[in-house]
């Protein structure tokens, strides 16, 4: 079965960064798809790679990105609320004229047609947020 | 068209679950998650409104969820099955669509 997932919620904040992570990690070792997962509104904050947890802590973007390579799945940042909040890519770096970039690995930006085409090729579309 | 729906807020905090029984329709199931699992303690305000449904939906609940904030199972109301991660993927697969109660 193919899933999309939907995070509305930042890393730290609210459980339900981590109750997505697990559902997704859940999902893909169960041998389903997951097409997408979108993040939306606080959400593009668990696509940074500048974010460094105490060491006994897990270490939220890191965990995203593992998955993204060891099952290729997108992780895609939604560019208006990324560009609000800091969460710049090079080449959105460049554009925007600012010193740096902080995309996690495996994170990309792109638009809200990205939510729409996940849902529409999923079989099922589960948000996680407050 | 069956609906899985999802309740992540405790029911004394906000009123998502009482929108989600109020308009969930009988063939639909509902699981508990995040703070979601407080309202199957037994005894609580939240339990009594939970028992009058369970005639009508199935409900779930999220063990991890459950333990990290050490409600023991047994003051759990009765009738209500407890799921791992790959039990609620599961269940999503056997429902066409997804409710989260945000």
């Amino acid at each position: 079965m193919k899933f999309a997932i939907l995070v509305n919620e930042g890393p730290y904040t609210h459980q339900a960064s981590d109750s997505a992570y697990h559902f997704t990690e859940a999902a893909l070792r169960a041998g389903h798809a997951v097409v997408r997962v979108f993040f939306y509104h606080d959400g593009v904050n668990n696509g940074t790679r500048l974010s460094v947890p105490p060491q006994d802590d897990r270490n939220i973007s890191e965990r995203w990105s593992a998955l993204a390579e060891q099952y290729d799945v997108e992780l895609i940042l939604c560019v208006a609320a990324a560009q609000r909040r800091g969460l710049l890519d090079e080449d959105e770096a460049k554009r925007a004229g600012k010193d740096g970039n902080n995309m996690a690995p495996g994170f990309q930006i792109s638009g809200l047609g990205q939510l729409i085409d996940a849902g529409i090729q999923a079989d099922r579309l589960i948000v996680f947020g407050d | 068209m069956s609906v899985l729906h999802i309740v992540n807020k405790s029911p004394f905090e906000r009123n998502s679950l009482d929108c989600c029984l109020r308009l969930a329709k009988a063939d639909s199931a509902i699981i508990l998650i995040e703070d979601g699992i407080y309202a199957l303690q037994k005894n609580s305000a939240a339990a009594d409104k939970l028992q009058q449904v369970l005639s009508k939906h199935r409900i779930y609940a999220l063990q991890p969820d459950l333990q990290a904030r050490g409600v023991n199972p047994e003051n759990m109301l009765e009738g209500i099955s407890l799921l791992d991660y790959d039990g609620f993927v599961q269940l999503t697969t056997e429902y066409d669509k997804l409710q989260s109660w945000l």
